[in-house]
């Protein structure tokens, strides 16, 4: 695959990326789209008006290599967190860049009236018919109306086998820039230019159309806020000063000055979550991304990690797709061996799964080697909606008479049965019954109208579900397994896998009332879906994930897409939105914690000389509890520190915190100890270290 | 036994906090219950002596108990109702020659001072400009201030009750009805504990008459007049509704306010037993008692803390030429511990009232008393107003917390959302904003400077707590700044209207934001707020707010001062 773009694969270090990064980070310096950034906005405006002082001062000739180097670092602060952002983006960017490529080369061919034409691919409009052929590239999102195709889609999913299309209700859609492997098909136009699946793709991995989040949102007022108090707090200080100055016959206008203030405030304020902030909701949507799911907004993506209740399809997320043959249970005076070899043989030309199924547990458990069914001659009566059965009959050789063998449920059996005028055993019938309790499917078999015995069939929970299940029930989701099975069958599934709760015998419109129901009472529900009738669930539901090999319609009232079609995927996807939350706290956390050693740094500095009486060094010296060297290099240490913590901390944003399902309180204190306490204590390691090495340098 | 009164922190001191805050413990539960039942219009006990003045209150000012209000028309009520009671006040002050009940034929008051008296006793601050035995009559007193005392404590009250009902209802508009609020708190609460608390100070001899100044002749034969006035009824009610304007300007200091230790007990736990209750109230209305019990528990931490420093910088205060610890400006009848005590329970609750001279405390004691106003009035704080406030603080640690945990955050099953988010640091962020420039602006210009007794860092805190009194609406002075001046009477009056009504405008459009929201039952991805875990980041969210927003001024004044001091310096 030459064009293959797993979106999985592109490293988020990448040279070119970084390079890309860099030059955005500098036109990122453009005030009009920084100032959606409020916290970064006032670092560029004090930056600015540092500058301003700085060129003043070379050009009256009183250059001060102090003021220069403060200001050098402030843009440093901005470039920092202009980087961190364009890194995030910058691996959607080159995605989105393969995609758009793939799309603009796409030629489609039109058929108007019979006509065939060939048109670019950015021509169609909605309706138009277009026919696709082994090689072709499918234009656009569409419907298949006519034939069955093999079409690679990797170059959405990532995943190399390729997958059937066809007329019809389930397997009709297809997605622009999927390509057609064998065979002809016929396609309907379901989208206009733009707006398109693959268009949605690009826009979500370019992070171009990005809207903040809800709590984004809510954290950005608040880091607001903080920034005024703070703005305040640095505004005010100058009155005081120069009272204090007065006061104690000190000079302190040596340490009012615009960068000296501009210090402060940026130290202060909140640069660091302020900086990263964006870059977290981005690597958060580049994380489901690279699990190969699409949101089709942020907000879903941050919903993800509120879900509470999660509704999920038993057949292929809790169990194996289908049911496995587990026992055989003889009837009255018949062996199991022959019922066995009897379920067996009806079995051998059976290509379902069970069927197999059948046949490797009879090989198991009784030796009985498979046959062919040309070896004996028999002939397969397949499975059919009108008898619900489905059997063998074998012609009568070596002094056997022949055998005519069925297996189907109970009631069809009985009919059957019945029909014979043969009598259908009471202590089976029981069976039946126990069978069903302990949550498995029963198949009756027959032969010539004598009833054999059952075979029973097992639903097979996936390994490993249970646990995922119990980390679930840690992080405080409710799961609850929807099935058509009936309730007892249901029950005994739902206990074995650890689901909280199940609907059996479930309809497409119960899920949609669980659905209403559960979100009267407050909670957010996810689920995943695939067939049509899901629609109105998947819309209903606060995450709706779409499977991608689901129809047009599912993938429309979703939010998300899950392009591996993998069910189990819900389950990461509310990891992601929960460690996308629990980023932005903890960095918020870090950032305010880190405020009271600047203090430490940065006021002694100030005020160090005020009421010295005579001395070099006054009261307030006693507050430089680091031990910096100069007021100078203390100050220009704390931005400095402030600074490249934006840089260091780039990794974790687009990595996120880590997330382990033990319960909200535990979460939190590990939390409060890493980013509160580590915030508190980090950067008065840091400015130190930096101090040592400023005055070791001499450079101020 | 001098030594053992003043010298040193012994077995008696430890003893009488330790009563305190027993008898606080003790009669906080059953005062919350019963507030929460009377608060809400059920009966009670008192429902036969009050229930037909209320009803009949309810029928002549045509006011339908029952009628819901929603945020705005409850905000509405409590501003249209504040502004009345704030010209009425003021046109009684400028017109207080020609009123009745002026025995001692007080002049009219001057407009600027009349209209920071009238907000101090809106806004439930009673900062005093004024000297009350010299400048107002007993008709304003009375009619005037006393009224405002109960009311505007009230109507503390009732906001609260509104952000109550906010948290606790579902899917509503309807947050109580003001009226019904005010007056209920008014007749259940307030009036009868004045009542209880005027007979104990009148039976421990606070003086209580309507009679004109007394004039006697001292042993030495000397002219003297003795101002005395229904005082032992308005002490009560400036103890009980957290006001704190003295009747006397010696406030709590003077022994006709204040005549024995039993008298000095019973006022101090006055100071704090209504905003004590009222958290108990919450976690009743809101069905969750631990919820009450985490926040008392975070109150009463920081309260001991703030009590702690103070008493250990008192006991170890090492002016130059004083002993230790130092007397000055404190009552020799009530000594060092009574006093610090004291002087924590008003500055952590919106009181004010003083039994010493804050000026006087030591650099670090006076910090404490600072600071217990900057982190807003919450530990306890003002009726109302203080667990308001304090509820606004959860909000936002609920937030920060919330997203640690991965999760959008929620407070008793309500999201805490951008709205929530915004209205809360208003709230919680408005009165220090205006503490800040206010201070700034004084210290460098000369209407500021010229009031100023005291220079150095001294003057800065002096100037910085005369602001944060008012914008906390505590009340209490540091004294050493003569603030009868149009520049401080009306930067006073601004800074006190902001610090009360900019959080009440945040209170109610929280309540009203959060009343309409569904609520989420609680799982194990939820965040328990009533664990000792939340309590500690409450505190931690509490202090470092106020710490970050102040410490550059704190360090220029008290900080300054006490290091000074170590090195042999005062001012």
């Amino acid at each position: 695959m030459d064009k293959k773009s797993d979106l999985r694969l592109t490293s988020t270090f990448d040279r070119k990326i970084v390079l890309q990064a860099l030059v955005d980070s500098v036109k990122k310096l453009n005030p009009k789209t920084l100032v959606r950034n409020p916290v970064m906005f006032v670092v560029e405006v004090v930056a600015f008006i540092s500058t301003y002082v700085v060129i003043r001062e070379i050009v009256t000739g009183h250059e001060s290599l102090f003021n220069i180097q403060i200001t050098f670092w402030l843009w440093i602060t901005v470039l920092f967190a202009n980087f961190a952002e364009a890194i995030a983006e910058g691996r959607g960017k080159a995605q989105a860049e393969a995609l758009r490529k793939a799309r603009s080369e796409t030629m489609a061919r039109r058929i108007d009236d019979g006509k065939e034409t060939r048109v670019n691919a950015l021509d169609l409009r909605k309706g138009d018919i277009v026919v696709c052929e082994a090689g072709d590239v499918i234009p656009v999102d569409g419907i298949v109306i006519e034939g069955i195709a093999s079409v690679d889609e990797s170059a959405i999913t990532g995943e190399s086998a390729p997958v059937i299309r066809e007329s019809g209700e389930e397997r009709s859609a297809v997605t622009g820039g999927t390509k057609v492997l064998s065979d002809r098909i016929v396609i309907r136009i379901t989208a206009e230019p733009g707006s398109t699946f693959m268009d949605k793709i690009i826009g979500l991995v370019e992070g171009a159309k990005r809207q903040k989040t809800p709590n984004e949102i809510a954290l950005t007022i608040l880091l607001s806020a903080l920034t005024i108090v703070f703005l305040l707090a640095v505004a005010t200080f100058p009155p005081f000063m120069i009272y204090s100055g007065k006061a104690s016959g000190t000079s302190v206008h040596e340490f009012i000055t615009l960068p000296i203030l501009a210090s402060l405030l940026v130290c202060l304020i909140p640069t660091t979550i302020g900086g990263l902030l964006s870059a977290i909701g981005i690597s958060g949507m580049d994380r489901l991304i690279r699990k190969n799911v699409i949101a089709t907004s942020g907000r879903a993506a941050e919903a993800a990690g509120d879900v509470d209740v999660l509704l999920l399809d038993k057949t292929g997320t809790i169990t194996l797709g289908n049911r496995m043959a587990s026992d055989f249970i003889a009837a009255p005076r018949i062996s199991v061996e022959r019922l066995a070899d009897a379920a067996q043989l009806s079995s051998i030309a059976d290509e379902t799964p069970e069927g197999r199924s059948i046949v490797v547990l009879a090989k198991e458990k009784y030796g009985l080697r498979a046959k062919e069914v040309r070896d004996v001659g028999a002939t397969f009566i397949p499975f059919s909606a009108q008898t619900k059965m489905s059997g063998v009959e074998i012609p009568a050789t070596d002094g056997i008479g022949p055998r005519s063998i069925r297996k189907g449920s109970g009631e069809a059996i009985k009919k059957y049965v019945a029909d014979l005028g043969k009598t259908f055993p009471q202590s089976v019938q029981k069976n039946l019954e126990e069978i069903a309790r302990q949550g498995s499917t029963p198949l009756v078999v027959v032969e010539n109208g004598d009833v054999l015995g059952i075979v029973q069939l097992k639903d097979i929970v996936k390994g490993g579900i249970k646990e995922r299940f119990a980390q679930l029930r840690k992080m405080g989701i409710k799961t609850v397994m929807i099935t058509g099975d009936n309730a007892l069958t249901a029950a005994a599934i739902a206990a074995e896998a650890g689901v909280d709760d199940f609907i059996a015998e479930a309809k497409p419109e119960d899920k949609l009332g669980r659905i209403r129901g559960e979100q009267a009472n407050g909670h957010l529900v996810g689920m995943i879906g695939d067939g049509t009738n899901d629609a109105p669930a998947l819309a209903q539901a606060d995450v709706g994930i779409a499977m991608n090999s689901g129809t047009q319609a599912a993938r429309e009232a979703g939010n998300m897409v899950d392009l591996d079609s993998n069910p189990t995927k819900l389950i990461e996807v509310v990891e992601t939105g929960k460690k996308l939350l629990m980023t932005r706290g903890a960095l918020t956390t870090f950032s305010i914690a880190n405020d009271v050693s600047k203090y430490f740094a940065i006021i002694p500095a100030m005020t160090g000389t005020l009421y010295a009486f005579g001395k070099p060094f006054g009261p307030l010296a006693a507050l430089n509890i680091m031990r910096l060297g100069s007021p100078e290099s203390a100050i220009l240490s704390a931005v400095i520190f402030n600074a490249i913590i934006i840089i260091l901390l780039v990794p974790l944003a687009l990595k996120g915190v880590k997330y382990r399902p033990v319960g909200a309180s535990a979460v939190l204190r590990r939390n409060l100890w890493i980013y509160g306490a580590g915030g508190l204590i980090a950067p008065f390691i840091g400015i130190k270290l930096i101090d040592i090495l400023i005055n070791a340098l001499k450079i101020v | 036994m001098l030594i053992a009164t003043f010298g040193f922190f012994g077995m008696h001191d430890i003893v009488q906090i330790g009563v305190f805050l027993l008898a606080l413990t003790l009669l906080t539960p059953p005062l919350g219950a019963f507030m929460a039942k009377a608060l809400n219009g059920e009966r009670n006990f008192l429902t036969p002596v009050f229930g037909g003045l209320e009803r009949r209150f309810y029928r002549i000012c045509r006011i339908d108990p029952g009628q819901e209000m929603d945020w705005k028309s409850y905000l509405l009520a409590v501003v249209a109702f504040s502004l009345v009671g704030l010209v009425a006040l003021w046109l009684f002050q400028v017109t207080q020659a020609y009123l009745p009940l002026n025995p001692q034929h007080l002049p009219n008051v001057s407009w600027d001072l009349a209209f920071n008296t009238a907000v101090s006793f809106m806004t439930n601050t009673n900062w005093q400009s004024y000297a009350g035995e010299t400048t107002l009559s007993y008709f304003v007193q009375m009619a005037g201030l006393t009224v405002h005392n109960f009311v505007s404590a009230a109507a503390g009250m009732a906001v609260l009750l509104a952000l109550i009902r906010g948290i606790t209802r579902k899917s509503t508009e309807g947050l109580g009805n003001f009226w019904a609020d005010l007056v209920r708190m008014t007749l259940y609460v307030l009036l009868p504990l004045s009542i209880i608390l005027t007979l104990i100070l009148v039976g421990q001899g606070t003086v209580q008459t309507l009679s004109g100044y007394a004039h006697v002749t001292t042993l030495e034969g000397q002219k003297q007049v003795i101002a005395v006035g229904p005082a032992a009824s308005q002490i009560a009610i400036k103890q009980i509704g957290t006001n704190g304007g003295g009747f006397f300007n010696a406030n709590s200091t003077h022994p006709f306010e204040n005549p024995t230790p039993l008298t000095n007990f019973f006022e101090v736990l006055a100071i704090i037993l209504i905003a004590s209750a009222s958290v108990y109230t919450y976690g009743k209305m809101a069905g969750a008692p631990r919820q009450g019990w985490v926040i008392w528990g975070v109150m009463l931490a920081v309260f001991c803390i703030m009590l702690g420093v103070s008493l250990y910088s008192e006991y170890n205060f090492h002016p130059p030429y004083v002993s230790t610890p130092s007397m000055e400006g404190k009552e020799t009848r009530l000594g060092v511990t009574n006093s610090i005590l004291w002087e924590v329970t008003t500055t952590v609750t919106s009181n004010g009232s003083v039994n010493s001279m804050h000026d006087s405390l030591s650099p670090l004691s006076g910090m404490v008393a600072l600071v217990d106003m900057m982190y807003g009035e919450v530990i306890f704080g003002g009726i109302g107003s203080g667990l308001a406030s304090m509820l606004l603080f959860v909000l936002l640690t609920v937030f920060i917390a919330g997203l640690m945990v991965g999760r959008t955050p929620e407070y008793l099953g309500k999201k805490i959302e951008a709205y929530e988010v915004k209205m809360s640091v208003i709230g919680v962020l408005a009165p220090g904003a205006a503490i800040l420039i206010f201070t700034a602006v004084a210290s460098v210009t000369k209407v500021g400077l010229s009031a100023l007794n005291n220079g150095g860092p001294h003057g800065l805190s002096e100037i910085l707590y005369a602001f944060t009194s008012c914008a906390a609406n505590n009340g209490s002075a540091f004294a050493g700044l003569g603030t009868n001046t149009v520049f401080y009477n009306i930067t006073q009056g601004i800074d006190m209207l902001i610090g009360r009504f900019v959080p009440i405008v945040a209170y109610l459009a929280v309540a009203g934001s959060l009343a309409k929201k569904k609520s989420v039952p609680p799982s194990a991805g939820t965040f328990p707020t009533d664990s000792m875990l939340f309590g500690f980041l409450l505190i931690g969210v509490i202090i470092i707010v106020a710490a970050l927003t102040f410490f550059p001024v704190l360090a220029l004044g008290p900080i300054a001062e006490h290091f000074l001091m170590l090195a042999g310096k005062t001012f």
